[in-house]
């Protein structure tokens, strides 16, 4: 138990599976994976391929039926540590309007701790430093119907963050969002990934927002299909399209022009590659 | 028909603290069989403007005319009028409530009072529209589907008051790649092959760089740019400003004449972006030889 928060492994699944009470067939099956101190990872997968259930395993909100998740070292199978589970692992909904529940954002900040019984002094150095994290500081007393969909989601962050987490877990956080909202928090996960050496977990279906991950694990029908760095995964464009996904757009790309017989990388991600491989072939 | 959008504006929350207007001085006209892409950030307006078009909220000022008759007028038929402008709302499967897939798809054209048996007739039609096999689905719940499945059901309720204009607010939001390929080409189809006008409103630019032929842009209640969209992606810092971005493909075609690459003007759908690519390298081998 002492050792927990010095594990470089923050959280392991080990043959890992979940099945519905209704349902005739495993939501997540025989998943094996692990998140490591500072990785920043990304689950792609069409819906009903298990990606949610497997987030939903990873900070005890479900339990697996076989196989067992540890987070920072703790068995999310013992009830007694559910709480402690959930501050090393928060998670951030995909509906901003779900998950604000105070009336005043710095309050809605402030729940998780105040629930905890943390000392109102540290509280309020815990919740300003959270907020600033974010780029919220100067919204704090504002009312949270008040602003847009990106700073209802920094907000949910910043209530994940002000309870020290290891790992933050993104359940389509930004599916709601607009282009701009969507940046902003990618931006803000990214910060607190790179600077504070917060593991982060996105399930996303935005091809361009899993590019910016370190690794990509796919989910297809509740099983664990492929992992690797966005570009291995992104180049496999045909089986990527037969699991009813898609490709970041200048992937897409290169693949055409593969196939009119252009030697361009397989791997092209981004536009500044694009233009680099056409320049060297012009 | 005809669709004009005439000076409106539209303030909420009137005379209290926080009284917004939400559109100012908005103007366009929409001609038969368009496929119009209406953009910009969240809080710009276009929500409100979309609920104009069909009556459900009357602008503050300014008029909306369909085939020449205002909205807002006093003996406006109004039914009439949401029978020829369809709206598609946001998550609009979140307002499925009958018992049954048919039964919610028929809530429309029962309100019209048509007769039983041209109920029937409608519901079929519009479900082969979206995709959606009736002898399989048309009994179920619609609390049983997924929610790409929710969502045709959804947008097949509209398309069975025969509309003459369709207009969807963002339609593909929330959905997986799959659900979204599925309801753009849904929509592709109903412009093509029925010739419905189409006004979707949309945050991504690739979608927008595929389908429409017209893009109209809003900042801040205003509309700020209204062109085909090799017009409007060719200005590319200014939607950079309000928020917006351009497609990936518009953004390459940028670099690469910034590098001296020669490629046509107006580039920006991929597929036409690979062949001017091509072409180029083909150019390229022969001089080589």
């Amino acid at each position: 138990m002492e050792n927990r928060v010095q594990e470089e492994v923050r959280i392991r699944a080990e043959q890992v599976s979940y099945r519905y009470a209704e349902s005739g067939k495993n939501a997540v099956d025989n998943v094996s994976m692990k998140v490591k101190k500072g990785e920043f990872l990304a689950v792609l997968g069409q819906n009903g391929s298990g990606k949610s259930t497997l987030a939903k395993l990873f900070n005890a909100l479900y339990v697996p039926l076989a196989g067992k998740v540890m987070v920072c070292g703790m068995d999310t199978r013992e009830d007694e540590l559910v709480f402690e589970i959930r501050q090393h692992a928060g998670m951030v909904f995909q509906n901003p309007d779900n998950q604000i529940v105070a009336t005043v954002v710095e309050e809605d900040v402030a729940f998780g701790l105040e629930n905890m019984g943390v000392e109102p002094a540290q509280i309020r150095i815990r919740v300003d430093e959270a907020l600033r994290n974010v780029g919220m500081e100067g919204l704090s007393h504002k009312a949270p119907h008040m602003l847009s969909g990106g700073q209802k989601q920094r907000v949910a962050i910043a209530g994940v963050l002000a309870m020290k987490p290891e790992v933050i877990i993104l359940d389509e956080s930004t599916a709601m969002l607009d282009p701009s909202g969507r940046q902003e928090v990618m931006n803000t996960v990214h910060r607190l990934n790179e600077e504070e050496g917060i593991s982060v977990v996105i399930i996303t279906h935005y091809m361009v927002e899993a590019a910016t991950a370190d690794y990509i694990l796919v989910m297809d029908q509740g099983k664990l299909v492929l992992t690797g760095k966005p570009r291995e995964v992104f180049s496999r464009v045909e089986q990527i399209r037969s699991m009813g996904l898609d490709v970041p757009p200048m992937t897409e790309l290169s693949w055409l022009l593969r196939r009119d017989g252009m030697p361009v990388r397989d791997d092209v991600l981004t536009v500044d590659e694009m233009v680099e491989e056409i320049c060297r072939l012009l | 028909m005809s669709l004009v959008v005439d000076h409106i504006s539209h303030v909420y929350m009137a005379g209290g603290p926080y009284e917004t207007r939400a559109l100012d001085d908005v103007s366009m006209e929409i001609r038969d069989g368009e496929f119009v892409a209406l953009i910009g950030h969240t809080g710009c307006g276009k929500s409100t403007l979309v609920q104009h078009l069909n009556g459900l909220l009357k602008p503050s000022s300014g008029r909306v005319l369909i085939d020449g008759e205002d909205l807002a007028g006093r003996d406006v038929d109004r039914r009439a009028i949401r029978m020829k402008v369809g709206l598609v709302f946001q998550y609009a499967e979140t307002q499925l409530f009958e018992e049954t897939v048919a039964r919610d798809i028929a809530f429309g054209p029962r309100n019209l009072g048509l007769p039983e048996e041209e109920i029937g007739k409608r519901v079929r039609e519009a479900m082969e529209k979206v995709g959606l096999d009736y002898g399989e689905i048309a009994d179920r719940s619609v609390f049983e589907l997924s929610g790409g499945q929710m969502r045709r059901v959804a947008i097949a309720g509209i398309l069975a008051m025969h509309p003459e204009v369709l207009v969807l607010d963002e339609p593909c939001a929330g959905l997986d790649p799959r659900g979204r390929n599925g309801i753009l080409e849904i929509i592709r189809k109903l412009h093509r092959e029925q010739g419905t006008t189409i006004i979707m409103v949309s945050h991504s630019m690739e979608d927008v760089a595929n389908l429409a032929e017209r893009v109209v842009v809003m900042d801040h209640g205003r509309i700020v740019m209204d062109g085909a969209p090799r017009e409007v992606f060719a200005r590319g810092e200014e939607l950079r400003r309000i928020g917006l971005d351009v497609p990936q493909g518009v953004e390459l075609v940028e670099k690469l004449k910034a590098r001296g690459i020669d490629l046509p003007e107006g580039l920006y759908r991929i597929g036409d972006i690979r062949e001017a690519i091509v072409q180029l390298h083909r150019k390229g081998d022969r001089r080589a030889e």
